[in-house]
């Protein structure tokens, strides 16, 4: 059995909270990530999914249990991490060459030759003739598409993603999922792919994982044997699509529901 | 005519009101219209206060207190065709430019850099806060006379004068704009592989970028004041010591003269500021603020 690539046992963030007590994001979360695989991790809004990643990526560390990359503990950003954030982190003041080149230049890759990976990579996510703009003069499907390139680029082995389709309209949304698909087979990447949103993360993954209201820890978790390639519009009119559908669905209402009360009371 | 009237048979094509020329050439026209109608009011501006002056100052007040532009003009005349009682106008000028130039450039890169450390370590700012409060609650210009003490009537006192004065403006801003960067921006850096020193490189310094610039506008301002103020307490050349002089002498007209001199300056390093800012910026978006860019 090959030991798995991203391992979180028992891990737990709080953080200290403004009003002097202890705000706990994710609570005794276990779960693991193969090589390859690409997890969705759903959940209620606000319930910690974001921490999740946070724990991965090692910018911040977990106050008890133990997060693993590559079976050693996650101290600092371990190698091989991409990330993309659920806003906008593209640098606006470089063009869309200088910032898809931004990594590879961080990591000390010669000027030449990082503006070479980084013009094949513009060109991948569909953005050649682009080089030159700067993220302002774009649209916000293409600086996803930048963001894209920016992260794999660096060709990473985890792509870790905070819902980073949401700001976008809907068709460019499943767009962009028919882009990642494409971009990611082949990859080796894992990925674990934080959503609110159920029709993406089943369209996508080959395991979601469902979060309870927080403090967030894994409720079930469902596997997705849809084959591959996918056709993200296709696939969701599929009759098997739709019974994943419902049962997730019957998993993760309860939580929204929880998290939906626990936030009318808060208002009272 | 009545509403059944049946539309026009669809052969007939609808008439064209307007082609794209002449929608563009009507708004050519009109902002060009515009143009010549502000520069015209900004014109009658000019003549008007002028022209009441010297009147008033003719007929009505005393010109041997309050001058009058012709005599200004005069003055202005004989100062580039004659020279000063001083030696030549051009070379006062470039006494006061030189030592204003030469004190911006120090205490803007000394603001720069204690802004953007401060800006990044909440830890140090917290504890000089009171220290940097107190220090920008003191009326610095007095410093000046301090420093003609220290440092002699030479070019030196002035320019520790424009230091103190230019130091605070841009630190303040540099302080601000390292502070409020995007911690998104940050975490996407370290995680493409960027050291604390190319964070600092490429996501703290352009971020705080046009925060500093905004500040170098006013810092210049600064800058020229605190080399004429200095040059009036104490100086044996440049436009603050003409100034003090034609006091000195009640040469109203020498006054006026030498502020009109100053402000030039004063335009034409903004004018140089602002292409510099644009240059610099050229990834920000056009935004509602150029529009007031005149002003400001």
């Amino acid at each position: 059995m090959v030991p798995p690539l991203i391992e979180l046992t028992g891990a737990t963030k709080r953080f200290p909270s403004g009003s002097g007590s202890v705000h706990t994001a994710v609570r005794d979360l276990t779960m693991t990530v193969q090589p390859g695989e690409f997890v969705a991790v759903v959940g209620p809004t606000g319930c910690g999914k974001s921490t999740t990643l946070s724990l991965v990526s090692g910018l911040q560390p977990p106050s008890a249990g133990r997060v693993r990359v590559n079976g050693e503990d996650v101290k600092s950003i371990p190698d091989g991490v991409g990330y993309m954030f659920q806003t906008d982190a593209v640098m606006p003041w470089r063009s869309v060459l200088e910032n898809v080149a931004s990594g590879p230049r961080f990591r000390g890759v010669p000027k030449a030759e990082a503006r070479a990976q980084a013009v094949d990579w513009i060109a991948r996510v569909g953005l050649a003739g682009f080089e030159k703009y700067y993220p302002h003069q774009l649209s916000g499907g293409m600086r996803k598409r930048v963001a894209l390139a920016q992260t794999l680029v660096t060709k990473p082995k985890i792509l870790l993603m905070d819902e980073p389709f949401s700001a976008l309209d809907v068709q460019t949304r499943a767009l962009m999922q028919d882009e990642l698909l494409r971009l990611w087979s082949g990859s080796g990447a894992a990925v674990i792919f934080v959503t609110h949103d159920l029709d993406e993360a089943i369209a996508l993954a080959d395991k979601v994982v469902v979060l309870t209201t927080g403090p967030a820890t894994v409720k079930d978790v469902f596997e997705i044997p849809l084959d591959r390639p996918r056709k993200v519009e296709e696939l969701r009119l599929t009759e098997e699509f739709r019974k994943l559908y419902a049962d997730i669905w019957e998993s993760l209402r309860s939580e929204v529901d929880k998290a939906r009360e626990k936030g009318a009371s808060n208002v009272a | 005519m009545s509403l059944e009237t049946p539309a026009a048979p669809s052969a007939a094509p609808l008439p064209v009101l307007e082609t794209e020329q002449d929608i563009l050439a009507r708004a050519k026209q009109a902002s060009s219209k515009r143009k010549r109608n502000i520069w015209l009011l900004r014109l009658a501006i000019v003549v008007v206060w002028l022209g009441s002056w010297e009147l008033t100052a003719t007929y009505w007040i005393d010109p041997f207190f309050y001058s009058k532009p012709s005599k200004i003009w005069e003055r202005l005349v004989e100062w580039f065709s004659a020279g000063t009682d001083f030696g030549s106008i051009w070379y006062q000028i470039l006494v006061t430019v030189e030592e204003a130039a030469i004190g911006f450039v120090i205490g803007a890169i000394a603001g720069v850099v204690f802004g953007v450390i401060l800006g990044r370590s909440a830890y140090l700012a917290q504890v000089l806060a009171p220290f940097i409060k107190a220090a920008n609650a003191l009326p610095r210009i007095v410093l000046a006379a301090l420093f003609v003490i220290w440092f002699g009537l030479g070019l030196s006192s002035k320019v520790a004068t424009v230091v103190v004065l230019v130091f605070f403006a841009v630190f303040f801003n540099a302080f601000t704009g390292a502070r409020e960067v995007d911690r998104n921006l940050i975490d996407n850096a370290r995680i493409l592989g960027a050291t604390r020193g190319q964070v600092l490189k490429s996501i703290v310094l352009p971020s705080a970028t046009s925060w500093i610039l905004s500040s170098l506008h006013v810092a210049f301002g600064f800058a020229l004041i605190g080399a004429v103020v200095g040059e009036y307490t104490g100086a044996k050349a440049g436009m603050g010591f003409l100034i003090a002089n034609a006091q000195g002498t009640f040469d109203t007209a020498g006054v006026y003269a030498g502020m009109l001199i100053i402000t030039v300056v004063a335009l034409l390093a903004e004018w140089g500021i602002g292409t510099l800012e644009g240059r610099l910026l050229r990834w920000r978006p056009p935004s509602a603020s150029d529009a007031a860019h005149g002003v400001v």
